[in-house]
């Protein structure tokens, strides 16, 4: 397995509700690492991103595609390079996917992330 | 003032602005006054992607600003205009003398600043900034939902 991460980055409790979710169901730890933008302007929220990314490549799965978690996403992104992806919309179906599927690069990664989330959106009632 | 609401906040375009806000005032367009913002297209693309495409997204230098502000007010749509921290606010009033509100709505954390409100931390400066904006006749208020109460900077300068 590579040393792919994860990061959610999210308002409130929800990146730490959703890891503990992909903890209860697959057993799998220390693969995702939360970030709550609670109390948080964009510099101090950019500090939380750096401890929580480390030095190695990783996925930022952000909660919404506009707002301070995901411009601060977006802008560390930038300064990783290729070793950083961005996705936004996170759900729980694509962490369940990426926890499994982790020895690929980052883009590559997303990109299956985004896939796996997509898919289990639907309507199952008229 | 046409403009319904002049707001501070560190995070400029993010959900509180836009939902929490937008929604229940129907905001048509925000204007985000911000000198290094208005000069970089990149950042300009990432605030974009935050708001729905029926609300149009102005960036403006505080210059710009100044001299357009009277069009925005005239605007009969409603308009947000954003600024990312005090001393831009400052700048704002100082050259847009008719400007006679801020609503500060997050200012976060930073060595230096001192917890005032769970969304406002300021330095001893830049409470005194606040505090002569108001003595100039400007309404400061700190609120970050509508929801909220605004509370008045004699309580948390």
């Amino acid at each position: 397995m590579s040393e792919l991460r994860g990061v959610i980055v999210s308002h409130a409790a929800v990146a730490q509700a959703l890891v503990s979710a992909v903890t209860a169901i697959t057993g799998i730890e220390g693969v995702l690492t939360p970030v709550s933008n609670d109390g948080c302007g964009t510099e101090a929220l950019g500090q939380r991103l750096r401890e929580a990314v480390g030095t190695g490549p990783a996925v930022l799965f952000v909660d919404l595609p506009g707002g301070s978690c995901f411009t601060s996403s977006a802008r560390y992104a930038k300064q990783g390079g290729a070793d950083i992806a961005v996705v936004t919309g996170v759900n729980l179906a694509m962490l369940l996917d990426f926890v499994f599927h982790r020895d690929i690069q980052p883009a590559d990664a997303a990109r299956r992330a985004v896939d796996a989330g997509a898919k289990a959106i639907r309507v199952t009632s008229s | 003032m046409t403009l319904a609401l002049y707001r501070i906040d560190d995070r400029l375009i993010h959900g509180q602005v836009v939902v929490g806000w937008g929604q229940p005032l129907d905001v048509a367009f925000i204007v985000l006054v911000d000198d290094e913002v208005s000069s970089s297209d990149w950042e300009q693309d990432l605030y974009r992607m935050g708001v729905p495409a029926q609300i149009e997204v102005i960036f403006a230098s505080v210059e710009q600003a100044a001299s357009l502000l009277p069009a925005w007010e005239a605007d009969p749509r409603v308009g947000f205009l954003l600024v990312g921290d005090i001393d831009t606010a400052v700048a704002l009033a100082a050259r847009v003398p008719q400007l006679k509100r801020f609503n500060v709505g997050g200012v976060h954390h930073r060595t230096g600043r001192k917890e005032r409100l769970r969304f406002v931390y300021l330095t001893d400066d830049e409470a005194a900034k606040l505090r002569q904006l108001a003595a100039r006749g400007v309404d400061v208020t700190a609120q970050d939902v509508p929801t909220a109460r605004a509370v008045p900077v004699t309580e948390f300068t």
